[in-house]
């Protein structure tokens, strides 16, 4: 088992390469660590334009970390991260931004502004793109930026949620408005850091369901963690599963099996 | 003392009125410039940590100053009248209004913010879309408690020639006018009752609507 951890630490092999535009994300040697605790070891992967990928993992194997860092919502100490071309790891705050910008991140708590309606969330996403008082609540938002947020809260089955407060809404409905904020976006890459942990087994499905179909229609490229295998197998083109913060092992869904993750969470 | 003199009552009111006017532009100019100096004094959005440091400066030296002397220093500064008495209630609601609108932000919940920054969102949007509205309610309540308390302190500029009702309330006990006097505290205890009334009953219901 070590032997293979080692090797496949190294690099994660599928769809791996050289520097290429088809690749939407390339990770190279990425370590993180947390005072001694050592939570990536020399990460190596690339992810395909257009493919969904999924992470699995135990607990502290690194999983949200690795996320994270793509955006350096954590930051790195050493390695490089490429999106779509543009090195991450060290660049100036105004090409992190504008990189964060092309990346829709949903995090395991769907993380809205309570106090604000469904809508005044959704239009938080253009934010990426446009920011100013007109983005702050729907109130102010200008009739183009209100129609579009109101076609993402459609998107996800919420247009009559749209003057909600967000506390007022179910989980699965929270995280669908997140979906749609994220969408707002007009992402090239959408990150999901446990999407559905904290939705029941029947929410969880939907919420996986209209992300993935959604991430499709709009061309996206998908990494998410889970815990949940069967969501890896269903709905993830690759599985790439993490161990001690090192790639235990990256395979095509198709050949993913129970098998595989026998040793994963011992 | 006894029975109140109501013969200046409708002058005396129209004094009332005119110091809650003080303490209501006062308290609310006050909020407003409280705002960004809160922002610069938060660990999360001072832009700098010399510039933190030196705005919570401001804002305690604001607050450590009584507002009665904040009077005497505009009076001297733009003479006598409501005026003084306004800009001394501005300094004294940055003074409170400035710390506990910094704490208010530095306390809420960092799941939003953190959303917006994946975003890509600007400082003054995560602020404005995120912290400003987790903030709210803590912030309304602060802004109460200022508008009591400006109510309260406009009463005693008046003393040192600052507006208001103060200045009656000083002429009628420097003519031994005591049943006059006793009208005016009378009035103004009303006033202040009916401002923390107001005050408690809008601040029970944003905490019990939660928010």
């Amino acid at each position: 088992m070590l032997s293979r951890l080692d090797l496949k630490s190294q690099q994660s092999t599928i769809g791996s390469g050289q520097r290429s535009p088809d690749f939407d994300l390339e990770i190279s040697d990425l370590s993180k660590r947390f005072g001694t605790n050592t939570i990536l070891r020399g990460i190596s992967m690339s992810v395909e334009s257009g493919s969904i990928v999924s992470l699995i993992g135990a607990n502290g194997a690194g999983k949200s970390t690795l996320l994270r860092s793509c955006i350096r919502l954590i930051e790195p100490d050493s390695g490089s991260i490429t999106v779509q071309g543009k090195q991450l790891v060290g660049a100036a705050h105004r090409d992190l931004v504008f990189v964060r910008s092309k990346i829709g991140f949903i995090f395991q708590k769907h993380n809205l502004s309570s106090r604000l309606s469904a809508l005044s969330n959704v239009i938080h996403g253009a934010q990426s793109r446009r920011g100013g008082p007109r983005t702050w609540i729907q109130a102010f938002a200008p009739k183009e930026l209100r129609e579009e947020a109101m076609d993402m809260l459609a998107a996800v089955g919420l247009s009559h949620k749209a003057l909600s407060r967000a506390d007022q809404l179910s989980g699965g409905q929270s995280q669908r408005v997140a979906i749609a904020r994220a969408l707002m976006q007009r992402p090239r890459i959408i990150l999901a850091d446990e999407p559905v942990a904290s939705l029941d087994p029947s929410s969880g499905f939907e919420v996986m369901e209209l992300l993935i179909r959604l991430a499709r229609e709009h061309k996206a490229t998908v990494m998410f963690t889970t815990h949940n295998l069967k969501h890896a197998e269903e709905y993830a083109d690759r599985v790439i599963a993490l161990k001690g913060g090192l790639i235990a092992f990256d395979q095509h869904a198709s050949q993913f099996s129970a098998a595989s993750v026998k040793d994963l969470y011992v | 003392m006894f029975p109140p003199d109501i013969s200046r009552l409708p002058v005396i009111l129209l004094r009332l009125l005119e110091t809650f006017q003080m303490a209501l532009a006062g308290t609310f100019i006050g909020i407003i410039l409280s705002l960004p100096i809160a922002v610069l004094a938060t660990r999360d959005f001072s832009p700098h940590p010399v510039v933190r440091f030196l705005t919570k400066g401001l804002v305690s030296f604001c607050r450590t100053i009584p507002d009665l002397i904040w009077a005497l220093i505009f009076v001297v500064a733009v003479g006598l009248g409501p005026f003084a008495g306004t800009l001394a209630i501005i300094v004294d609601t940055i003074g409170f209004c400035g710390r506990f609108f910094a704490e208010a932000m530095e306390d809420v919940e960092k799941g939003p913010q953190e959303a917006l920054t994946a975003l890509g969102a600007s400082r003054t949007d995560i602020i404005a879309s995120a912290v400003v509205p987790g903030a709210m309610p803590a912030m309304i309540a602060t802004g109460l408690f200022s508008l009591e308390k400006a109510t309260r302190g406009s009463v005693v500029l008046g003393i040192v020639g600052a507006g208001g009702i103060g200045v009656e309330l000083q002429v009628a006990l420097d003519l031994f006018n005591y049943a006059q006097a006793a009208t005016i505290i009378f009035v103004i205890f009303v006033l202040v009752l009916a401002v923390e009334q107001v005050g408690s009953a809008l601040r029970a219901r944003i905490l019990v609507s939660g928010k």
